[in-house]
């Protein structure tokens, strides 16, 4: 059998029953990784000694009855901006490239708490900016339904290492899409929790009143499962919320009679495939058939987050990127006169084109004679988006849409015309100025074989709606798996 | 291109955000900052008037905790990611005279 096909949870479950030891599950992990890493690239790091070292500890606390999460043995992949103790942590920067954390990231601990096995840190763009995984200075990853096409991004390498199966499950995290979007173009399925739920000490920031750490897995049962080990009430982050509720697998429900699901007629206009309005528009149907109550409506300002989104992630981009300035870690320009000089050169040398173009305009919103017109605009804006959605949960459970308006694009095809890139955002933006849950899970393929993303938003702290929507929905077809994975069969 | 971008802007914005910019990267420089704020202009359509800013989507009040240590002293393993470190501390360039 091959371990790999399985799903976590599946996974999880053999190990408990001794079925399968958890250097299996590692040495089945790296096995396929050793097979297509060269081709995919879904990694930055490895640590195969390390995660069989880890193996050995986690098989004696489950011989020993002490732990018994469903996830205990399971090997994960993490995206490469959560700090993991010991284990080089890069954002795939150059000015991070011999970062060693000395602590790790909370989600992260909380995964290792539930004994999760660390594989590896994946690929992304540059400080999670970008949505093709192309802007990573340690070379692009490949979609492994199509090696020629982009996996996604930011989080592309977890969403890919998942879909080659060189991990059984992994993390990313969405500041605008970042899970959601690769999760669409690599046929997985990603969980950008409510802002708030998944600790952010340790996520390297980017745009932190937006950054959510969020799980990626084969299927629906998964999410929930890692989303319930992560999330986590942290006084060390201090827009850690305090939920009512961190129980999400009891959503497991294959049951939407009466479900109310709002289609926004905006996010079927100009600018959407064909293929992919098709795809969700059936899904829909499909839910509709097992009893939801489904009905489009206007959902306004879809067209201005875009514009906010880019003042306020690239403002806060600007601030919080200030900290690397060849000091206290990374890269430090090996030439420089002064100071000053040398915080100059050695950023320009170690920031990549994308991230110095969004610090640049983030310095620009912010600064004096400025602030006013473009940052707290940008901010009033998403008062007004986020009345749109309080307006629309008034009378939907759940909204249903694309996750991205195409299937994942030609490798060398995006970076050139910024703004079209940023475009491709549209459906997943303004659900992280609204702080709002969205789940991306597949719902078909277009006639290149490309996966397409089904995406379902709740309001505030309802994960529970949109997990229960995605399993009933999910029911109804197998998942889908890419040749690079069945090959190991 | 509504937003024309001086040699001067481009210039004090990298000063603020302390990237040196080689000519070729300031001519892109403007060129991109230009069409993002053209892009970003459409803000302007809307009527914000009497909207508060919202930095947060929830109330977020201040969050406050006892001042105490509780993270141990892990100096050694903090400076070995410096690039240049002396004597338990970091190495900077000479600032004063």
């Amino acid at each position: 059998m091959n371990l790999m096909s399985l799903t976590a949870v599946e996974l999880g479950k053999k190990i408990k029953a001794k079925e399968v030891t958890v250097k299996e599950a590692v040495l089945a992990a790296f096995d396929q990784i050793e097979k297509v890493e060269d081709v995919y690239h879904s990694y930055v790091t490895l640590d195969k000694e390390q995660a069989l070292k880890r193996a050995e500890e986690v098989q004696k606390l489950i011989d020993e009855g002490k732990l018994d999460s469903p996830l205990a043995g399971v090997p994960v992949a993490i995206k490469d901006n959560m700090c993991t103790e010991g284990m080089k942590t890069t954002c795939s920067s150059r000015i991070l490239e011999n970062f060693y954390p000395t602590y790790t990231a909370e989600a992260v601990l909380n995964l290792e708490k539930a004994g999760a096995v660390i594989l590896g840190k994946t690929n992304m763009d540059e400080f999670a900016m970008g949505s093709t995984t192309e802007t990573s200075a340690y070379g692009v990853t490949r979609n492994p339904w199509n090696e020629n096409h982009v996996p996604g991004g930011s989080s592309g390498g977890s969403c890919s290492a998942v879909a080659a199966e060189e991990c059984s499950y992994s993390l990313g995290s969405d500041t605008g899409g970042s899970i959601r979007q690769p999760s669409s173009f690599c046929g997985v399925t990603g969980i950008k929790p409510t802002y708030g739920t998944v600790s952010r000490y340790g996520l390297i920031a980017y745009g932190s009143s937006l950054d959510q750490i969020g799980p990626v897995a084969k299927d629906v049962t998964d999410c929930a499962t890692i989303l319930e080990t992560i999330a986590s009430y942290d006084p060390k982050d201090s827009t850690s919320v305090k939920r009512e509720d961190y129980d999400f697998t009891s959503a497991l429900v294959d049951d939407v009679k009466g479900m109310r699901i709002g289609i926004p007629k905006s996010y079927f206009g100009e600018g959407l495939d064909t293929e992919v309005r098709d795809a969700v528009l059936s899904a829909a149907k499909t839910l509709e058939e097992k009893g939801a109550i489904v009905e489009e409506f206007d959902l306004g300002l879809v067209d201005y987050a875009i514009p906010a989104y880019y003042v306020i992630a690239s403002a806060e981009a600007s601030s919080n990127l200030a900290r690397f300035d060849g000091v206290k870690y990374g890269y430090r320009t090996p030439d420089y006169d002064g100071l000053h000089n040398m915080y100059k050169k050695t950023r320009s040398e170690g920031f990549g084109a994308e991230v110095k173009r969004r610090i640049m305009l983030g310095s620009f919103v912010l600064s004096s004679g400025y602030y006013d017109a473009y940052y707290l605009k940008a901010l009033r804006t998403k008062a007004l988006i986020k009345k749109e959605f309080d307006k629309a949960f008034e009378k939907y459970d759940v909204i249903l849409g694309p996750a991205a308006p195409t299937t994942a694009p030609e490798i060398g095809k995006s970076l050139s015309d910024p703004i079209k890139m940023y475009l491709g955002d549209i459906y997943t933006i303004s659900v992280n100025l609204a702080g709002l849950p969205g789940i991306s899970l597949p719902c078909g393929r277009d006639s290149k074989g490309l996966p397409i993303g089904l995406q379902l938003i709740g309001d505030c702290f309802k994960e529970k709606n949109i997990i229960r929507a995605a399993y009933a929905f999910e029911q109804t077809r197998t998942y889908e798996r890419c040749d690079v994975a069945k090959a190991r069969d | 291109m509504a937003n024309i971008i001086s040699d001067e802007t481009i210039e004090y914005v990298g000063i603020l955000a302390k990237l040196e910019l080689s000519d070729e990267e300031k001519e892109k420089a403007k060129k991109d900052m230009g069409s993002m704020l053209d892009y970003i202009d459409k803000l302007n359509e809307l009527d914000t008037t009497g909207v508060e800013p919202m930095s947060h989507v929830f109330p977020v009040q201040n969050v406050f905790r006892e001042d105490v240590v509780v993270n141990g002293d892990d100096r050694e393993n903090i400076l070995k990611n410096a690039p240049e470190q002396k004597d338990g501390s970091f190495v900077v360039p000479k600032t004063v005279d």
